[in-house]
C-alpha cells in the first residue's frame, strides 16, 4: 500500500514540503520510489505559465536526441532546470545523467492553432518522445504541458530530495502531489510511478485496481493517442478523468458517478437518475471495483479526493484558508498545516467527492446523492 | 437342445447393449412397477419356463424332469426397446430388486440404430463429459496487496445489461440534443435459455415461469427466461409476468400468429425478443418438435394441426443475405413494440461467428448477440449433429469479445454465452469463467432441467428420449400421465433454490477477486488453466 500526500497553497512551496510529509507516513511506504507533480508554479517559473514545460530524465545521448527532435519540430528553449548529479546516488536510486525541466516556446506555425489543437500536438510530442525513449531507454518523459513539472525516481523520497538538491533548484509551486511508493507486484519502472499525467490532469492512487484489464481494454479501444502505457494499473484513473472531462464534457462530480456508480436501487431515488443511469450503462467498463483512494488535480488547479465504493483505503483532507492538504494519513496534515482546526478535518467516505478550488478558501464536499448540473 | 432361433446381423444380446438390467428374483415381489414405468418398454414381464432335473438317490430309479414356471422380467434386446438407462425401474422398485448397469465395453447397438436407413435421432446432449470450462481456475486472489472482499458482508450488485448500449460520447450528445436511445434491460447475468412449451411439458414450463416470477417479485433478482420457439400461452402474454420473458422467434415462426394478434392487449413489454438463427447442439438444423408431442394444446398455441412433426427450417425463409435477414428481422421485431424492446439474435457457435458479429456491430438496433456452444442441449436432433457439429463456446466467446475490444465496441453489444454451462454441476464457476472471457451473461438449459426437475440425462448417453414425448420425469412430455409426475410448485421452488445458491457461489468467486459492484466482464487476468495451448488460445494465464 502506498502513501499519498498533496497540498494546495496560496504561497508557493518547495518540493521537500511534501516529501517530509511522506516521510512521517513511512510505515505505509517502503521507500522504493517517489513521484512528484507540481503545478501552479512559483518563482521564476511564474513567467512561463503560458509555455509548455517538459519534465523528464535523459541520458547524455538522450538529451542530444531530445534537442534534435525538438529543434526539428520548431520548439525553442526558454528556460530550464538541468540537474546533473555528481555524487553517488542513495541506495535504491540508479545513477542517471540528466534530470531536466525545460520551458519551450511553441513552434511559430502553431501560434494560430486553437488551444485544443495545440494541446493535442503537445500530447503527440510527449508520446513521440516517450516512444522513442523506450527503445534505448535514453529518454523518459513525464509531462509536457503548461505550468506543470514532474519528477519520478526510484529510491527513498527524502534521500532523493537531498541527492538532487531539489529545494535549491528554484523549483516551487502552489500545488504539489507526491506519492511514496510501496513496491508490490509490479517491477519498478518509472512510468509505473504515480502521479500520472495527461493534458493537465493528474491523479495518484492508493490501492490496487482489480478491474484494471477491462478498463485498460476499454480506454485503449477509444483510439485516443494518450490512452496508452499502463505500466501501472492506476494510470487508468487519470485517463478516465480525462475521458470524462475532455471527451464527455462531464464535470468533476460525475467522475465519482462513472468510477463508482450508485447501485440500481439507490439510483431510483436520485434526482438525476435518468442521466446517471445512462452514464452507468455507457461507462460500465470504467467502473472501478477495487479498494482505491484517488487524489487528483484538474487543469483549473482544483484538487480533489474520491474513495472507492467501499471506502477501503485511508484518506483525509484538512487545512485552513490558503492552505489545504489531502493525505493518506492525519500525520501528513500535522506536518504541513499544524495550525489548522483539526475538528474540521474530513475523511471522505464512499459517496463523497471533496475538492479545493484554486481560490483555496474551503473544502467543498459533494455526496453522490446530491443533484447534479450537466454542462452544455 | 432347443433352438436359439435365427441370428441376423442386428440380433443383439444383453451384452451388446449400452445398459444391462440386473434383476434379483429373490427380492422381487412381482409388483410390476418397473415394467409399468419403463419409458421404452425394455422389460418383458412374463411367465417363464424352467426345468429342474430331479435325480433320485437310488440306483434303480431314473432321473426325471420337473417342469415349472416362474414370474419375472427379461430385458428386451430388440432395437425398438433398448434400455435407455434412465433408472426409473430402480426408482420405483420397492425392494431394490432391479439394477441398471452400464455394460463394461462399448455397446454394439450403436452400429444398428439406423434401421430403414434412418440414423439415430434423440434428445439430450453431446455425450461428452469433458469440459474445458471446468479446467479454468480463478487465480488472481486479492489478499495482501489488496483486501479481499467479504462474500457474506459486502454489498454486491450482480447485474448485467441486455440491449444496445450507446457509446458514452454519443449518449451525451443525445442527452443534450435529443435523439433515440435504444432500450436496455438490467437483468441478472444468469438467464434460463430457450426451451419451448412443447419441448417442455406444461408443468415444467409453468414451474419455470413461477420460479422466475418469484425471484423477481419476492427476491428482487431480475432473472429472465426465454420462451423458446413455441409461442406463449395467451394468459401469460396478457399478464404482467411477460416482462420476465424473452420471446423467441425462430425459423418456424411457431406461435407468432397468436403473439401478434395479442399485441393490442399486451400490457407489459416482454424483456426482449430473441431471434434464433442457430442452436449450439445442432448447428445448421432448425428446431424439431416430433409429432408425439404435438397435442391439442401445443397445436393451438403454435397455430398448427395436431399430431404432425414440426421441423423448423434450418434458416429463416426470408433470408437473402446476412445483412438483409438480420437487419430486417431486428427492424421488424423492434417496430412491433415501437422500439421499446431489445432485439437480439442467437446463433450457434461457429467459426463464422465473427462475421455475424461484425455485421451486428454495424446495425444500431441489434441489442446483443447470444452464442450457443456445442455442449448445448436439444429436445430432438440427429445424433450426428449433436455429437459432431458445433463449436466450443469458450474460444468462440473469447474471439467475439476480443474482436469487439479491437473495435472499441465491447460495451455496446453485449454477448451472451450458453452451451454446456454447468454440465458437470459447476454452474457458477463455468458461468464466471465465461463472463471473465467476455460474456455479459449466461444462458442455461440442461442445468435447469437437471437441477430444477430431476432430469436423469447425462453426458454418457443416459435416457436422452426427450424427443419421443416419453420423458419418465414428465419434463419433456406432453402426455398428462407422465407430466403429472412433475409438480410445478416443486419446480418453481427448485428454480429459486438454484438461483439463490448460484448467487452465493458467484459472490464466493468474485469477492476474493476484489469485485462486487460490477460484473467482471472480460476480467481475463483472473483466469488460469493448466493447459498451455488453451491458455494461449484464450489469452489467459498458463498455470501449473
Amino acid at each position: 500500500m502506498c502513501r499519498l500526500f498533496a497540498v494546495t497553497s496560496s504561497e508557493p512551496l518547495v518540493p521537500s514540503t511534501a516529501l517530509k510529509a511522506l516521510d512521517v507516513m513511512r510505515e505505509g511506504h517502503d521507500g522504493s520510489g517517489v513521484g512528484l507533480f507540481l503545478t501552479d508554479l512559483g518563482g521564476r517559473w511564474e513567467d512561463y505559465k503560458n509555455l509548455p514545460t517538459l519534465s523528464g530524465i535523459f541520458s547524455d545521448d538522450g538529451l542530444r536526441e531530445l534537442d534534435e527532435l525538438m529543434i526539428s519540430k520548431g520548439f525553442r528553449c526558454e528556460d530550464e532546470v538541468l540537474i546533473r548529479p555528481t555524487f553517488e546516488p542513495p541506495v535504491g536510486t540508479p545513477k542517471r545523467d540528466n534530470y531536466l525541466i525545460r520551458a519551450y516556446n511553441i513552434p511559430t506555425e502553431w501560434e494560430d492553432l486553437s488551444q485544443k489543437n495545440i494541446g493535442f500536438r503537445l500530447l503527440e510530442t510527449r508520446m513521440k518522445l516517450r516512444q522513442q525513449g523506450l527503445a534505448n531507454e535514453a529518454m523518459t518523459v513525464f509531462s509536457f504541458w503548461y505550468d506543470v513539472m514532474m519528477l519520478k525516481e526510484t529510491g527513498d523520497p527524502l534521500a532523493i530530495n537531498d541527492y538532487l538538491s531539489l529545494d535549491s533548484q528554484g523549483i516551487s509551486s502552489r500545488i504539489i502531489m507526491a506519492q511514496g511508493r510501496q513496491n508490490t507486484n509490479y517491477a519498478i519502472n518509472l512510468y509505473a510511478c504515480h502521479p500520472f499525467f495527461i493534458q493537465g490532469f493528474s491523479t495518484m492512487t492508493n490501492g490496487e485496481n482489480t478491474a484494471f484489464v477491462p478498463i485498460r481494454e476499454y480506454l485503449m479501444s477509444r483510439n485516443f493517442l494518450g490512452y496508452t502505457g499502463y505500466q501501472s494499473d492506476s494510470e487508468v484513473f487519470t485517463h478516465i478523468l480525462h475521458y470524462a472531462q475532455n471527451q464527455l464534457c462531464l464535470g468533476l462530480p460525475f467522475y465519482k458517478h462513472i468510477i463508482t456508480p450508485l447501485m440500481d436501487n439507490e439510483l431510483e431515488s436520485h434526482p438525476n437518475r435518468e442521466i446517471l443511469k445512462l452514464i452507468k450503462h455507457s461507462c460500465r467498463p470504467l467502473v472501478i471495483d477495487g479498494p482505491n483512494c484517488i487524489i487528483g488535480c484538474l487543469p483549473d488547479k482544483t484538487m480533489f479526493m474520491v474513495q472507492d465504493s467501499k471506502k477501503l483505503r485511508p484518506g483525509v483532507v484538512g487545512g485552513r484558508v490558503g492552505k489545504f492538504v489531502f493525505s493518506s494519513e492525519e500525520c501528513g496534515l500535522d506536518v504541513v498545516v499544524p495550525e489548522r482546526n483539526k475538528h474540521l478535518d474530513f475523511q471522505p467516505m464512499k459517496y463523497d467527492t471533496v475538492c479545493v478550488s484554486a481560490q483555496r478558501e474551503k473544502v467543498e464536499k459533494w455526496s453522490q446523492w446530491e443533484a447534479l448540473t450537466l454542462q452544455n | 437342445m432347443e433352438s436359439v432361433g435365427s441370428i441376423n446381423p442386428s440380433k443383439l444380446s444383453p451384452k451388446d447393449l449400452l445398459w444391462r438390467i440386473l434383476w434379483d428374483k429373490e427380492k422381487c415381489r412381482l409388483c410390476g412397477r418397473c415394467t409399468a414405468v419403463c419409458p421404452v418398454q425394455a422389460l418383458d414381464l412374463g411367465v417363464q419356463r424352467k426345468r429342474v432335473v430331479n435325480i433320485a438317490l437310488g440306483i434303480t430309479e431314473t432321473p426325471s424332469n420337473v417342469y415349472g414356471i416362474f414370474h419375472g422380467i427379461r430385458q428386451k434386446t430388440d432395437l425398438s426397446h433398448l434400455c435407455v438407462g434412465c433408472g426409473m425401474c430402480e426408482l420405483v422398485c420397492p425392494n431394490r430388486a432391479i439394477l441398471v448397469v452400464r455394460n463394461e465395453e462399448m455397446d454394439k447397438a450403436r452400429f444398428h440404430i439406423n434401421e430403414g436407413g434412418n440414423p439415430r435421432r434423440r434428445g439430450g446432449r453431446r455425450n461428452n463429459p469433458a469440459s474445458l470450462l471446468d479446467a479454468i481456475k480463478f487465480t488472481r486472489i486479492s489478499m495482501l496487496t489488496d483486501p479481499a472482499l467479504d462474500a457474506g458482508r459486502h454489498e454486491f450488485e450482480v447485474r448485467t445489461l441486455l440491449g444496445r448500449l450507446i457509446p458514452a460520447e454519443d449518449m451525451m450528445k443525445i442527452t443534450r440534443e435529443g435523439g433515440y436511445l435504444p432500450p436496455v434491460r438490467e437483468i441478472y447475468p444468469l438467464m434460463i435459455g430457450s426451451m419451448s412449451l412443447g419441448a417442455l411439458s406444461p408443468n415444467m414450463w409453468e414451474g419455470l415461469q413461477m420460479g422466475v416470477a418469484y425471484l423477481n417479485e419476492e427476491m428482487k433478482m431480475p432473472v429472465v427466461i426465454c420462451s423458446g420457439e413455441g409461442g406463449c400461452p395467451p394468459k401469460l402474454l396478457r399478464s404482467r409476468f411477460l416482462r420476465y420473458l424473452i420471446l423467441q422467434i425462430a425459423s418456424g415462426y411457431f406461435g407468432w400468429d397468436e403473439i401478434l394478434r395479442a399485441l393490442p392487449e399486451i400490457k407489459e413489454d416482454p424483456c426482449a425478443i430473441e431471434i434464433k438463427y442457430g442452436q449450439g447442439a445442432k448447428p445448421g438444423d432448425g428446431g424439431l418438435l416430433m409429432w408425439h408431442k404435438v397435442n391439442q394444446m401445443i397445436a393451438a398455441i403454435r397455430g398448427v394441426p395436431m399430431g404432425i412433426s414440426l421441423p423448423s427450417p434450418p434458416t429463416h425463409q426470408t433470408k437473402y443475405s446476412i445483412e438483409e435477414a438480420v437487419a430486417k428481422m431486428i427492424q421488424s421485431m423492434s417496430m412491433a413494440w415501437d422500439f421499446r424492446v431489445p432485439v437480439y439474435p442467437k446463433i450457434s457457435g461457429s467459426t463464422t461467428t465473427l462475421a455475424v458479429l461484425n455485421n451486428l456491430v454495424r446495425n444500431p438496433y441489434a441489442g446483443g448477440l447470444a452464442i450457443d456452444g456445442e455442449d448445448g442441449g436439444t429436445g430432438a436432433a440427429y445424433n450426428v449433429s449433436m455429437d459432431s457439429m458445433g463449436h466450443p463456446i469458450a474460444s468462440n466467446i473469447r474471439d467475439a469479445y476480443l474482436n469487439l475490444v479491437k473495435m472499441g465496441k465491447q460495451n455496446e453489444l453485449p454477448l451472451f454465452a450458453g452451451g454446456g454451462v454447468g454440465k458437470n454441476g459447476n454452474l457458477a464457476a463455468n458461468a464466471l469463467a465465461l463472463i471473465m472471457l467476455g460474456a455479459s451473461g449466461i444462458q442455461i438449459g440442461k442445468y435447469i432441467m437437471q437441477a430444477a426437475a430431476g432430469c436423469v440425462g447425462s453426458e454418457t448417453d443416459r435416457c436422452n428420449v426427450c424427443n419421443l414425448g416419453i420423458c419418465p420425469k414428465g419434463i419433456t412430455s406432453q402426455d398428462p400421465r407422465l407430466y403429472r409426475r412433475l409438480n410445478p410448485d416443486d419446480v418453481a421452488q427448485r428454480v429459486v433454490d438454484i438461483f439463490l445458491s448460484f448467487d452465493q457461489e458467484l459472490k464466493k468467486i468474485i469477492a476474493p477477486l476484489g469485485r462486487s459492484t460490477s460484473l467482471p466482464i472480460g476480467m481475463s487476468d483472473a483466469l488460469g488453466i493448466s493447459d498451455e495451448a488453451a491458455a494461449r488460445r484464450l489469452s489467459i494465464s498458463y498455470v501449473v
